[in-house]
């Protein structure tokens, strides 16, 4: 069985072993476990890309395989970025707090530290006791089912809600996308209980490891999320192969048609999209420490749009194209937002790229949508076909 | 001593103009207070100014008040002053002719009352003010008494009335004389009179008399309290929790305090002795059980004062009763105003159910607008354009480009309206040519595609006007509001939206019911081939379809500018809600749209109205419901049947 489904899928096999040639230049070129010509940035730019492009197979296989083009994935994103965030917050300002504390001549009881921890935390918000959504933010463990869980409840329910009034094509894009505002929109509020518009901050500072420096640390979570993405990677792929995965490009293709030959239509599409979130809230659980800070302006509309664009323009319905494309639009749109660009001199008009970036993608993606539907991954047809 | 001679001197020799100097005379008599008046002992001698009935009193307060009465040093006599060039020409106090001139600067001091004294005089000037015949001295002497209700107002009010030649103005006088007599009226009786006046009355003002009347405060008392008008008694629990009403007790009965949590922590530290705090290790006092242990142990040695334990609480809870007094003794005053206040409630109640009517209907009328081009690319032709809103966004940068070369509101108006459609059809014509016409029939990779030329159009705004907001400015004839009372009242410029959301709906209709465009549009959408085969080329009539559809976004981006601010980022604002309000309303019906936008309009409003301080969490109710409301009925509020659905 496992050799067949290689075999079935060679392209497992070659992601695979980039994926692990990838991380082992970086891991010799970086910083902290090698020649230290990748910098701790970089490294954590590129552990970030490593969990945009998690989250970005996730949604090919909801929109590539499934035909389900949703604009709320990286709503699951965030709820996982919130999750984890939450406890590495509460723990790190525990710590800061006990070692206040510790000054005084007589031990403080559990309710003060905890008064002391809400005070830091929700000051920034006029308020200083916790909301009930923190009640597990004490422990690692829970937060980490909650990563898991929230996004898959949340994508059940909504999914089940959907699906069973059988909403399609474009309208279920603005439900989803409906769905993903009105969470930005309630995060934003000062009493959601998640600080607002300051959202969660200083998350790469891992409870436990502060002797540890930076730069090691981002090499754990650059490894980690390397792993994350060949373990989900390899994960789909299976879904995928194999007689769901027909039925699951079949409903893409014709779900009525489908549903006449005695398929429950809605439950595969179920378990795709709640699959999928799950996934993605996994993608956000790693994403965010690298980054340091969420707040609700990342799960904002226009963010999942993003994901279908990276997706698009690599190439859905392949896996290694979400990938790929992820890959090259978040690197080139970090290097042209960076100001590192040359700016092109027109004579009349010098274009700057920090600021016309945006129009070229724009652009380029209405060329990729209008004459390359394949993306970039079709270059690798070419190739194999040369090949053959 | 020499000006008081002079003073005799002068009064002796003119005793045949007593009457003219009779004000000077008397002002002579206060002559140290008024040239160096102070808050406090200004007041005698503005009573005995005014109580002297002179006609010259009003101008001179008025001048004292502006700093124009000068003190000739010689003398001590009052004069107002010239300036001409570097000297002064001084003048009579009473009649203003001339006394003296080029007197120079050195011999007279300026007398200038400080901020405190100078409302002192305001308020004395306010009695002649209110017959003054300039009106607007008259509004201004009514706005002072307004802000500051006071008992000796009630006579000059009262008394101005009568010679009151402005109606409107006559009116508010009798309203603010009423106000008065409520709060400060000779009798119960008349008192309540006017107080049953006022609960016909929905003004800020006279509710703000009413709950001074009805101003309480709160007291502790074993029985109940004798000669006291009181209110009602709290219940604990209800009215205030057992925390405040037992703090309550400790500041107005002196019970003893409560010991926080806090305070027993500083006790036990203050009393640590050797590790140890009345024989207790400091390393057990973790928790607060043990705390209160120790805390204990240093009462019993009667270092510390004893706690104050929950038993003791309820026994002074049980014991003592806390009550809500009137200020106003009169018990016959307060139980009117407080008929008087509930009755002007309800009828507060129901205008402001009117007002959120309103507001609905304005919200409404701008989802409308908003969504309206879209009821004819997405719900007509089904093609989901993303950059809809940058074309609303596009209307309204052509208004703000026209107000930079027509500086007259309304003209530029006038020219920006046709104009933003022009622009916005063009970009739409082209859009459609060169990207949505070789994507009909995918309608997810439309999304994607209009997603991308919404990126790159919305950053080209950026790039082109910068990222702040642009002001565009509506005409003066669009400022300020229809105000029908205090409660309910609606700006013009939302009623101009509402006039021109009602043109458009028309206007639609017309265009898709009894034109030939409209015939031809609805052939298309239904079935090209057949319309194909009848002589109609579906490719133009799609081109002019999505041209309108774009052109009328042009011109709700104006309509929207004018309230709102112009930034790149105002069409993505409205992009979401609008689909919301095309797909809730049922596609390819522009009545569909209306009751979208009217549902989405007023739920938001009802949410806001139960929560108001939160207009995002109304934002998230309206998503949350919309979804949900989908479940039920999937189509929309009005859903074509048959053929024309489409599947």
């Amino acid at each position: 069985m496992q050799r067949s489904f290689i075999a079935n899928n060679p392209s497992v096999l070659w992601f695979l072993l980039c994926l692990a040639a990838f991380t082992l230049g970086v891991t010799v070129l970086a910083e902290a476990t090698g020649a230290g010509l990748i910098s701790t940035s970089f490294v954590k730019t590129l552990g970030k890309v490593l969990c945009l492009c998690l989250v970005a197979i996730a949604m090919d296989v909801v929109w590539g395989y499934c035909g389900i083009l949703s604009l709320g994935h990286f709503a699951f994103f965030g709820i996982g970025g919130y999750a984890v965030g939450m406890w590495l917050m509460y723990a790190r300002t525990e710590a800061i707090v006990v070692e206040n504390l510790s000054a005084r001549l007589i031990p403080p009881t559990p309710a003060e530290v905890n008064d002391a921890i809400a005070t830091q935390i929700f000051g920034v918000v006029g308020s200083s006791e916790f909301p009930l959504i923190w009640a597990f933010a004490d422990s690692l463990l829970l937060q980490l089912l909650l990563v898991v869980l929230v996004p898959g409840f949340l994508a059940l329910i909504f999914g089940w809600l959907a699906f069973r009034s059988r909403v399609t094509g474009v309208y279920l894009s603005i439900l989803t996308q409906a769905m993903t505002l009105a969470l930005a929109l309630y995060l934003f509020q000062n009493d959601s209980g998640l600080r607002g518009n300051n959202g969660l901050s200083g998350l790469q500072n891992i409870p436990g490891f502060e002797a540890v420096p930076q730069s090691v640390v981002s090499m754990a979570f650059f490894w980690a999320s390397a792993v994350a993405l060949g373990a989900g990677y390899v994960l789909f792929a299976r879904v995928l192969s194999g007689k769901m995965g027909s039925v699951i490009r079949a409903i893409r293709d014709d779900e009525s048609r489908v549903r006449f030959l005695g398929y429950h239509v809605e439950s595969y599409k179920l378990f795709v999209f709640t699959l999928t979130a799950i996934v993605a809230g996994i993608a956000g659980a790693l994403y965010y420490p690298q980054a340091g800070i969420i707040n609700p302006a990342e799960i904002a509309p226009i963010a999942s749009i993003y994901l279908a664009v990276w997706v698009a323009i690599g190439g859905r319905g392949r896996l290694y194209g979400a990938v790929i494309g992820t890959a090259f639009v978040s690197l080139l749109s970090s290097w042209f937002t960076g100001g590192s660009a040359p700016n092109v001199n027109l004579g009349f008009y010098t274009i700057q790229w920090t600021e016309w970036w945006l129009v070229l993608l724009g652009l380029s993606f209405v060329a990729v949508t209008l004459f390359f539907p394949g993306g970039i991954g079709m270059l690798f047809d070419k190739f194999t076909r040369k090949s053959q | 001593m020499i000006r008081l001679l002079t003073f005799v001197l002068a009064a002796l020799c003119l005793p045949l103009t007593a009457h003219a100097q009779d004000l000077q005379a008397l002002l002579q008599t206060h002559e140290k207070i008024i040239a160096k008046p102070s808050r406090k002992n200004v007041t005698p001698v503005l009573d005995a100014l005014v109580g002297s009935g002179l006609p010259q009193v009003p101008e001179f307060l008025q001048n004292w008040q502006d700093k124009e009465v000068y003190q000739r040093a010689a003398d001590g006599l009052f004069f107002y002053a010239d300036k001409t060039g570097k000297t002064y020409t001084l003048k009579d106090v009473s009649g203003g002719t001339e006394v003296a001139t080029e007197v120079s600067a050195s011999d007279i001091k300026q007398i200038k009352p400080n901020g405190g004294v100078r409302k002192v005089i305001a308020q004395y000037l306010v009695q002649f003010q209110l017959s003054d015949p300039d009106i607007n001295r008259r509004t201004d002497a009514l706005n002072a008494i307004s802000r500051n209700l006071s008992a000796d107002q009630i006579e000059p009010l009262r008394a101005s009335i009568d010679g009151e030649s402005d109606a409107t103005l006559k009116l508010r006088k009798q309203r603010l004389a009423n106000y008065l007599m409520a709060r400060f009226g000779e009798s119960s009786a008349d008192r309540v009179a006017a107080i049953e006046a006022i609960a016909g009355d929905l003004s800020v003002e006279g509710r703000a008399v009413l709950s001074q009347i009805l101003e309480t405060r709160v007291a502790a008392s074993q029985a109940l309290p004798d000669g006291e008008n009181i209110a009602r008694q709290l219940e604990v629990g209800e009215d205030l929790s057992r925390t405040e009403a037992y703090t309550l007790l400790v500041e107005t009965s002196g019970l003893p305090a409560t010991i926080s949590d806090n305070e027993i922590r500083l006790a036990l530290e203050s009393y640590v002795d050797g590790g140890r705090v009345a024989g207790i290790p400091i390393a057990q006092l973790d928790t607060l059980d043990a705390r209160a242990k120790a805390y204990d142990a240093l009462a019993a040695s009667d270092v510390v004062p004893a706690r104050v334990t929950q038993e003791d609480i309820d026994a002074a809870l049980a014991d003592w009763g806390i009550y809500e007094i009137y200020l106003d003794q009169d018990d016959a005053v307060t139980a009117a105003a407080k008929e008087a206040q509930s009755a002007v409630n309800t009828r507060v109640g129901l205008n402001q159910a009117a007002d959120l009517g309103l507001d609905a209907i304005s919200l409404a009328s701008i989802y409308f607008l908003a969504a309206v081009g879209l009821a004819i690319t997405f719900g007509v032709m089904g093609v989901i354009n993303m950059a809809h809103g940058e074309f609303i966004m596009m209307g309204a940068y052509t208004g703000y480009v026209v107000q930079q070369f027509i500086t007259n509101y309304t003209l530029s108006l006038v020219v920006a309206l046709p104009l933003a459609f022009a622009v916005t059809f063009a970009a739409g014509v082209l859009m459609e040519r060169t990207v949505i016409r070789w994507l009909y029939n995918r309608p997810l990779e439309t999304l994607l595609a209009t997603f991308g030329i919404s990126i790159a159009l919305q950053q080209l705004a950026k790039n082109i006007f910068g990222t702040q907001a642009r002001p565009l400015t509506s005409p003066g004839w669009l400022d300020g509001a229809w105000v029908i009372n205090d409660v309910v009242q609606i700006s013009y410029i939302r009623i101009a939206i509402f006039v021109l959301a009602l043109l458009f709906l028309g206007l639609l209709l017309f265009i898709l019911k009894k034109t030939r465009l409209g015939l031809e549009v609805r052939a298309v959408t239904q079935n090209p081939r057949m319309a194909a085969s009848m002589g109609i080329n579906p490719d133009k009539i799609k081109m002019m379809t999505f041209g309108l559809g774009s052109g009328i976004a042009g011109i709700a981006g104006v309509a929207i500018g004018l309230f709102a601010k112009v930034t790149s980022e105002m069409g993505s604002d409205y992009i979401v809600q609008s689909f919301m309000t095309v797909v809730v309303g049922g596609v390819g019906n522009v009545w569909g749209t209306l009751a979208g936008a009217a549902m989405i309009g007023t739920f938001q409003k009802g949410v806001e109205w139960l929560n108001p301080s939160n207009t995002l969490a109304a934002q998230t109710y309206m998503i949350l419901f919309i979804i949900l409301f989908i479940q039920f009925r999937p189509k929309g509020i009005i859903a074509l049947k048959g053929r024309a659905a489409g599947d």
